[in-house]
């Protein structure tokens, strides 16, 4: 555990000493990428240490702390979420080398390291912490350094609005929070986090929708996922990584600790869950197929695959209740894994699409084109991500949408019909898949290859090594995930236990058996895909190369007749108009000889945009005419109001 | 395991392009045509791989990567499904999402190559691709959960097991016809069939597999045609051991028999096409849709 401390000081104060050196040097930018590799490689040693005395640390300062001690754990459930975080972050460190160098942006680069470094060492505190007011602490220092990197760039006005848009959701989970511990204590009888299955069931909704409610907003589940699209898109390319492959996910983590804390689950938890799930992934999907802004796009993939891992908590929350416990533990198993998978290959596509904004300056994806040829590291390390997201094999993605669908497959083994219904998570699941897959072909398609669709992506140049190289390493980690799947298994395993006790881990034994023959196919489908590939390149030698593609005879086409982003997405945009409300402008060409016309189509955010916005507007605007109306000016009326209060006042006593 | 394996790859291998000469035949007599040899798919492959290839200047590596996808995949996926009685070589709980999966990834790199021409026909053909496949998505996992939960594991074997014959006679039976009909929808939108998808059309406008490939050229095409018809073969794999359970006993009957349903699948494609009018693309949604409707019911049948 004192590796574990160490680890989250040094995140905690790798921005400081940049603080005190020049604004134009690069002395401090170094000092914190290397405390920043110090720290998690000192949060490594402890999981190794915690994971190879198998099972758990625990550290505990009693002292006058609201609640008791100071008290930190390390366990499987934890171990899980900060295990990416360790790969994540020193990555993103790296990459800020080149992508935010201090030279270049003097006014907000010390204040991007010193929270990023902050942003980090407080994930690690509530990860790991189990005393509520710890737990708050780490929350509130999270949410409010998570702002800070929203609004780097705070000279921009789309950066501080999202910023605040952020901290205002935030702030309403945090609200929800300080109102759950309170009766979690009344449950328990301390504000340390109980023992596992301890709680009783009684007065557990409340619990539950309060956790529901706070931690599915910071996770971005489905209508509360408003605040994320343009915080993603705001912040700067590995702070957005870092958010979206850690930081949200201290929701589910928020999730999963809760639930695990109670001996029994009703079976409404569960299906909320799954349903919740569902229409995150189904429309987080169909949204992000209609953005044309790379990072917007990214971010709502987020949203889509917090949708998948809430589907696998649901699966685990209903085989809990049901008492299946191969369905709980395929559920969780999945729901965890893919914690981890979507933190990877996640922070891998944010990670390249920044050295595709670095090198064409603009993130719109109808700007790009032909990038492949010009940066040619950043679009293999993309095709990967994309591949990996799409849940393909033989990339990490696959393996923890497998252990779902199995999951889903498993409820109908039951003879109960009503479980069965459950199963239609594998055809949801399907559907995301293969709208993931269509966004993904887009982004790639449209953005790497056919013809520069701007002189800017026609200059675009390489990222410099300091960036491609976190890109490889996370590549590397979602293909070892893919292609040796069995390494994690003693760690799922081991959660699954910490979450619901040892009978449903000793099954995951058995169930999880396959993941070797997965690991089998999907390296002899490598090969085959290698040597297939060589072998064309061989036979295509001495082939032509220097004629321009069929345009159905006509020999002088242009780039811009080159199938657009949006096009790409207008067919399954408008099958989705029902959850979209895309918006269209213009476009009608009329008469014998059409004149000039202008076609814009873009999909505001349902619930931000179209709801929340209006609503408030609204409320502004009654508030300001109560206003007007109560505080008129008018003396006498003051009186009145004076006057007023002393007889309600006098009434209430006497009462 | 050895002779299983090598048994099933000679089938796959050897009668794929096969049944692409059935299906032509039986359209050409239909319209009252002698039609092309049984055997021209054979001749149209050597012909492709004697030939050279042409590339255009907008083309990447990613541009070979879709024909190598397109062939590897169904190889690959035909090592976990059942050819009629025939086990499986490779079999273990769960392999029929990665057997699914598989045909996304050949997918994925189908219409990324298409797009890597650059020409705004591919890029349609691309679009529609992506769109019908993640329509058909749902259908074939809810025929798969039919299948599931008719049978006693999670692996394709079992799936497909000879359990199949009683679950016909048995109330079940209702549920396997529609999922027939369903799978039977998928099969021609994944091969790109009529009334989905004319593969003999002049126009390019309205294509979708067949604008996808447009540039490719030389043994690199080659290997699209010929991955296109060992997916027909494995994609009719279920549908010919669901319509078809019968267990004889010996390998050779078997084949017999399992080849026998191909040839059966394959003109029941011809029938359809020289019967049917492709349809209107916005049209094709509306019959996907349908499709997996159709194969909810299936489900509701065998969860009562």
């Amino acid at each position: 555990m004192i590796w574990l401390l160490g680890g989250i000081l040094l995140m905690m104060v790798s921005g400081v000493p940049g603080l005190f050196c020049r604004r134009d040097g690069h002395g401090g930018e170094r000092l914190a990428c290397l405390a920043v590799l110090a720290g998690s490689a000192c949060g490594l040693i402890a999981l190794v240490l915690v994971l190879g005395q198998g099972g758990e640390a625990r550290l505990e300062w009693p002292m006058s702390f609201p609640g008791g001690a100071v008290a930190l754990r390390l366990d499987a459930i934890s171990a899980t979420f900060l295990l990416p975080l360790f790969l994540l972050a020193p990555c993103g460190a790296v990459y800020g080398l080149g992508y935010w160098p201090q030279r270049e942006h003097p006014a907000n680069g010390r204040k991007l390291r010193f929270f990023y470094g902050f942003i980090v060492g407080s994930v690690m505190l509530l990860l790991t912490s189990r005393n509520g007011v710890l737990f708050l602490t780490g929350w509130e220092l999270m949410a409010l350094s998570g702002f800070f990197l929203i609004s780097t760039e705070d000279h921009k006005e789309d950066a501080r609005r999202a910023g605040f848009v952020y901290l205002i959701a935030t702030h309403c989970g945090t609200l929800a929070l300080f109102a759950l511990f309170p009766l979690l204590e009344r449950g328990a009888g301390s504000l340390m986090w109980p023992e596992a299955g301890s709680l009783p069931a009684a007065g557990s909704t409340l619990i539950f929708l309060l956790g529901l409610f706070a931690f599915g907003l910071k996770s971005g589940l489905m209508p509360l996922h408003f605040w994320l699209p343009g915080a993603h898109a705001a912040a700067p390319s590995h702070a957005s990584a870092f958010l979206s492959g850690v930081m949200i996910k201290t929701g589910i983590y928020g999730l999963v600790r809760l639930t695990s804390l109670f001996a029994e689950i009703p079976p409404w938890w569960g299906w909320t869950v799954l349903l919740l799930g569902m229409v995150s992934g189904i429309l987080g999907v169909a949204l992000a197929l209609a953005q044309h802004d790379i990072k917007r796009l990214l971010a709502y993939h987020s949203v889509e695959n917090i949708g998948i891992i809430a589907i696998g908590l649901g699966l685990a929350l209903l085989g809990r209740s049901y008492q299946l416990p191969e369905l709980m533990a395929l559920g969780l198993a999945g729901c965890l894994l893919h914690v981890a998978n979507h933190g990877l290959f996640k922070s891998l596509l944010f990670l390249s699409a920044g050295s595709v904004i670095h090198g064409v300056g603009t993130r719109e994806i109808d700007h790009f084109g032909g990038l492949l040829k010009r940066q040619p590291w950043t679009g293999a390390l993309f095709l990967g991500g994309a591949v990996a997201i799409s849940g393909l094999p033989p990339f990490n993605g696959f393996i923890s949408e497998w252990l779902i669908y199995l999951g889903a497959f498993q409820t109908l083994k039951q003879p109960a019909a009503l479980l069965g219904v459950a199963a239609l998570a594998a055809p949801a699941l399907a559907l995301i898949g293969g709208l993931a897959l269509a966004c993904f072909v887009k982004v790639f398609g449209i953005a790497f290859l056919g013809e520069p669709r701007s002189t800017a992506a026609a200059q675009a140049h390489e990222a410099p090594p300091v960036m491609l190289a976190p890109m490889v390493v996370l590549l590397a980690a979602c293909a070892w995930i893919g292609l040796l799947p069995g390494t994690l298994a003693p760690l799922l395993r081991a959660a699954v236990a910490d979450w619901s006790g040892a009978n449903g881990a000793a099954l995951l034994n058995t169930t999880l058996a396959p993941l070797g023959r997965i690991g089998l196919v999907s390296w002899l489908l490598l090969a085959l895909l290698l040597a297939g590939m060589l072998w064309l390149r061989h036979a295509a030698r001495g082939a032509r190369r220097d004629v321009s593609t069929w345009g159905c005879g006509y020999r002088f086409p242009t780039r811009r007749m080159q199938y657009t982003a949006s096009s790409f997405a207008d067919f399954l945009v408008r099958l989705f108009h029902f959850g979209l409300w895309s918006e269209r402008h213009g476009g009608r060409v009329s008469g014998l000889f059409p004149v000039p016309e202008r076609f814009s189509s873009h999909t505001p955010d349902a619930v931000l945009d179209r709801m929340l916005f209006p609503l408030f507007r609204g409320g502004a605007w009654l508030f300001r005419h109560l206003r007007a109306r109560i505080q008129n000016g008018v003396t006498a009326i003051y009186l009145l109001y004076v006057a007023l209060t002393l007889v309600v006042l006098l009434t209430l006593f006497t009462l | 395991m050895i002779g299983g394996l090598v048994l099933h790859l000679t089938l796959l291998l050897l009668f794929a392009p096969l049944l692409q000469g059935v299906i032509v035949k039986t359209k050409a007599r239909f319209a009252g045509r002698v039609g092309a040899p049984l055997l021209q798919p054979y001749y149209d492959l050597a012909r492709l791989w004697r030939k050279g290839f042409v590339f255009s200047t907008t083309t990447t590596w990613v541009f070979l990567a879709g024909p190598v996808v397109g062939l590897v995949v169904p190889l690959l996926a035909s090592l976990m499904i059942p050819f009629g009685a025939l086990p499986a070589p490779v079999s273990f709980e769960g392999d029929l999402i990665l057997f699914v999966y598989l045909f996304g990834l050949a997918r994925f790199f189908t219409a990324t190559a298409a797009l890597d021409t650059g020409s705004s026909f591919e890029g349609m053909g691309a679009v529609r691709e992506v769109t019908f496949s993640c329509l058909a998505e749902p259908t074939v996992l809810f025929a798969l959960l039919v299948l599931a939960r008719l049978s006693e594991g999670f692996s394709l074997n079992a799936l497909l097991g000879p359990h199949l014959t009683e679950a016909w006679r048995s109330d079940a039976g209702a549920a396997l016809g529609l999922i027939l009909v369903c799978l039977f929808v998928v099969l021609l939108v994944e091969n790109s069939r009529i009334p989905f998808d004319d593969p003999t059309t002049h126009l390019e406008l309205t294509m979708i597999h067949e604008v996808m490939v447009l540039d490719h050229s030389g043994p690199a095409f080659g290997m699209i045609l010929y991955g296109a018809s060992l997916k027909l073969m494995v994609l009719g794999a279920l549908l010919v051991r669901i319509l078809l359970p019968l267990q004889t006993g010996w390998w050779l009957t078997d084949a017999l028999v399992f080849l026998g349903g191909q040839l059966g699948v394959a003109v029941a494609i011809g029938v359809v096409e020289s019967t049917m009018a492709r349809l209107r693309l916005p049209r094709v949604p509306q019959v996907l849709i349908g499709t997996s409707l159709l194969s909810i019911f299936a489900l509701v049948l065998v969860l009562r």
